[in-house]
């Protein structure tokens, strides 16, 4: 059997389904005020922090659950979760990776992250959360010698509560909606990151998100703070176990982009995505949002979903610095009955913004995408443009592709271009190229990636070559 | 190479081929004419393995039967098809294209797959036999391609996979002469004592330029007549009507 064969097989189940066994310190079952009071001992944080959670939970008990999406789901019982699970042996903070759990650090090497100095990823900086705590940070040291802060959340209020205190709420304020204002309650860890004035952040920094514990949601915060005429390049990745209840992920991640400062943001989402009968699967209802609060400052948002039972998310670009410019691009990939209902905002507040989306989604199998995008033109944002190109592709005539726009524009010097496609890969292309030597599988992943090219070169080129990968095997049999 | 004994094939309850033979040796030429329906393309389709007929009979190519083979398969034993309307493949690239095309045929029959720089070379070589615009490489695979580039494309993956049997189905409709003499000239270059090629065509005028050594008339799902490249010429003189 030749290579990219065997490299299919050992794919063909979802590698990352393994659980690691290991004993949890957990807060008791249920939502209340004592659980946030918990979640906010163990982490010892400030009275600030403990005030900001539970005006979030006051909120929140006035919040309705959203049922405007369009992939429906079962009801989710909120006191039959658990809002924070912790390996045992983080109770007290391993000074180094000398002092991790074995088993931690295996769980990582498996996943293809090693934490060992000797085996890290090059030139990728790496905040390992699990469950609900981050259990590592590589390349810290190297970092704050170019006075880059980065860290996890829980130590970043504690060491640097001015820069916290300031930031964290300020683009998604606590009573933003039901999922953003009840991870503001109790998220756990997460990642910070702040990159100082004139700084180019030599490596990339990359958080790995790790459920592991069954009957858990996790809800993990981060923060990316890019000081005046900064420049810094983030990624995400993300694995479950396979289980057969679904897991609730409501993380919130907010962006801010100071005067002449560049964030880029880099999605690989690959959670569980149930089984072929739609069994089990993450829920990944995420919300992010990036504010361009400085003049000429850039935020872009790169994803690539192809895990999930149900993806519902839009990563959105407040354009409020004059020249600022938001971009969006997405790979969104549904396969057997996995549902996603995703797109962004892009709001433009300031003049002369610019903003860019370029959505691809391919749905396969039995399942539904769905494209959700708003261009909100402020009557202030004169000279303003958006570009929008929406393609779906469809395999079998199973599933489905919805796109739905949603245009406001107050500002008759603006302009917003629109364009949509849906085509299907057909039949006689798959023969075609089967004539040529090429096997079906290997003839779904060569148009697939022609299709998503646009997107995937948007990619940091060490997360390219996994994320073209991770798009021909997550359509793997749905050719017949 | 190929043996076709009483082939039957029939598509959504419509019988196409009625008992069609054929033998081709190595290093023939045979010519296959026929008016519109009489199962050109069908037989061109179940050749190249195409789902979606039923058949009966027997195909043999180099011994094994063919109808056990999946299509990637066939191609990898060196059948090749020109397609009488070569697809377009938005967001393929044409050089990625023809490059895991030829690597997944060099790979399937133990050879060393070309590295960019190897492949970048022979197609150079090969488009500038073949008159085939190097632009056109970069393009996606045949999108906003003129036909007579289409047919070009085809011929230019002939040469580089360099096929046993070659189907040529109708490769010369819709091409201007200049096109039609590069066509035959790729044919011609790739003739030798082992390579057969099976050209279904209308028109005698593509056998002006690749002499044939067999040519049947196919009428009606079966050959009414065999002969040697006189008949082709026979054929477009009195027509088909007066082969019924």
């Amino acid at each position: 059997m030749d290579n990219r064969q065997k490299e299919i097989d050992s794919l063909k189940d979802y590698k990352y389904g393994f659980s690691t066994d290991i004993e949890n310190t957990r807060a008791p079952k249920g939502l209340n005020e004592n659980v946030i009071k918990f979640i906010s001992n163990i982490k010892k944080e400030p009275e600030w922090m403990l005030d900001f959670r539970l005006k979030a939970f006051e909120r929140f008990k006035l919040l309705k659950e959203p049922d405007w999406q369009k992939p429906k789901y079962p009801k989710i019982d909120y006191q039959d979760l658990y809002y924070y699970s912790a390996p045992k042996s983080m109770d007290d903070k391993p000074k180094s990776l000398d002092e991790l759990d074995p088993k931690l650090l295996e769980t990582y090497k498996k996943l293809g992250i090693p934490l060992q100095e000797q085996a890290r990823l090059n030139g990728i900086a790496v905040d390992a959360v699990f469950d609900s705590v981050s259990v590592a940070t590589t390349f810290r040291e190297e970092l704050t010698k170019h006075g880059i802060i980065f860290c996890p959340i829980s130590e970043a209020i504690q060491k640097h509560p001015e820069l916290v205190k300031k930031y964290l709420g300020s683009v998604i304020p606590i009573t933003d909606h039901f999922f953003a204002t009840l991870n503001s309650a109790v998220f756990t860890d997460g990642s910070f990151a702040y990159i100082p004035e004139g700084v180019r952040c030599p490596m990339e920094l990359s958080t790995y998100f790790r459920i592991n514990a069954s009957n858990t949601g996790q809800f993990e915060r981060t923060l990316i703070i890019a000081d005046k005429g900064s420049y810094v390049s983030y990624l995400e990745g993300c694995t479950a176990p396979m289980r057969d209840e679904n897991q609730l992920h409501a993380a919130n991640v907010e962006l801010i982009a100071l005067d002449d400062a560049e964030i880029k943001y880099s999605t690989v989402q690959n959670w569980y995505p149930g089984d072929k009968d739609g069994k089990g699967g993450i829920y990944n209802f995420v919300t992010k949002r990036g504010l361009c609060k400085g003049k000429n400052s850039k935020i872009s948002w790169t994803q690539v979903e192809t895990g999930s039972a149900i993806t519902w998310k839009y990563p959105s670009c407040i354009l409020r610095g004059d020249n600022s410019v938001g971009e969006f691009y997405s790979i969104a990939i549904t396969n057997n009955h996995q549902k996603a209902d995703t797109g962004t905002k892009m709001i433009h507040l300031g003049k002369n913004t610019k903003s860019k989306i370029i959505s691809k989604g391919i749905s396969a199998g039995f399942s539904d995408m769905t494209y959700r995008g708003l261009v909100d033109v402020s009557s202030k944002a004169t000279n303003s443009n958006n570009y929008t190109q929406c393609d779906s592709l469809l395999m079998g005539n199973k599933c489905g592709a919805h796109t739905v726009p949603y245009i406001k524009n107050k500002n008759s010097e603006s302009t917003i271009a629109h364009e949509a496609t849906t085509s299907k890969i057909s039949e006689e292309q798959l023969h075609y190229c089967q004539q040529r030597g090429l096997s079906s599988e290997e003839a779904v992943g060569l148009i697939v990636n022609g299709f998503c090219k646009e997107v995937l070169q948007q990619l940091p080129m060490e997360f390219a070559v996994e994320a073209q990968k991770l798009v021909g095997i997550s359509l793997e049999g749905s050719v017949g | 190479m190929l043996k076709i004994n009483n082939l039957n094939a029939t598509i959504d309850n419509k019988s196409i081929l009625k008992g069609f033979s054929l033998n081709i040796n190595p290093g023939e030429v045979h010519a296959i004419m026929g008016p519109n329906g009489s199962g050109k393309s069908t037989l061109s389709n179940i050749l190249s393995g195409k789902k979606g007929y039923e058949t009966s009979g027997e195909i043999l190519f180099e011994g094994k039967d063919l109808f056990e083979l999946e299509t990637e398969e066939r191609a990898h034993k060196g059948i090749f098809l020109a397609f009488q309307y070569p697809l377009e493949i938005p967001g393929v690239n044409t050089n990625i294209f023809l490059k895991t095309s030829l690597n997944a045929i060099r790979k399937a029959r133990g050879e060393k797959e070309l590295d960019a720089i190897e492949f970048l070379k022979l197609v150079k070589e090969k488009s500038k036999d073949l008159k085939f615009d190097e632009d056109k490489l970069n393009r996606q695979l045949n999108v906003g391609f003129s036909g007579g580039e289409k047919k070009k494309n085809e011929i230019l993956q002939m040469s580089l996979l360099a096929p046993k049997l070659s189907i040529l189905d109708e490769t010369d409709s819709g091409l201007d002469i200049d096109a039609l003499k590069i066509v035959a000239d790729g044919v011609n270059t790739l003739r030798d004592k082992k390579n057969s090629f099976l050209i279904i065509t209308h028109y005698q005028r593509l056998l002006d330029y690749i002499k044939p050594d067999f040519v049947h008339v196919l009428m009606n799902g079966k050959i009414v007549k065999s002969g040697g490249p006189d008949l082709a010429i026979e054929l477009e003189n009195k027509g088909y009507e007066n082969f019924n």
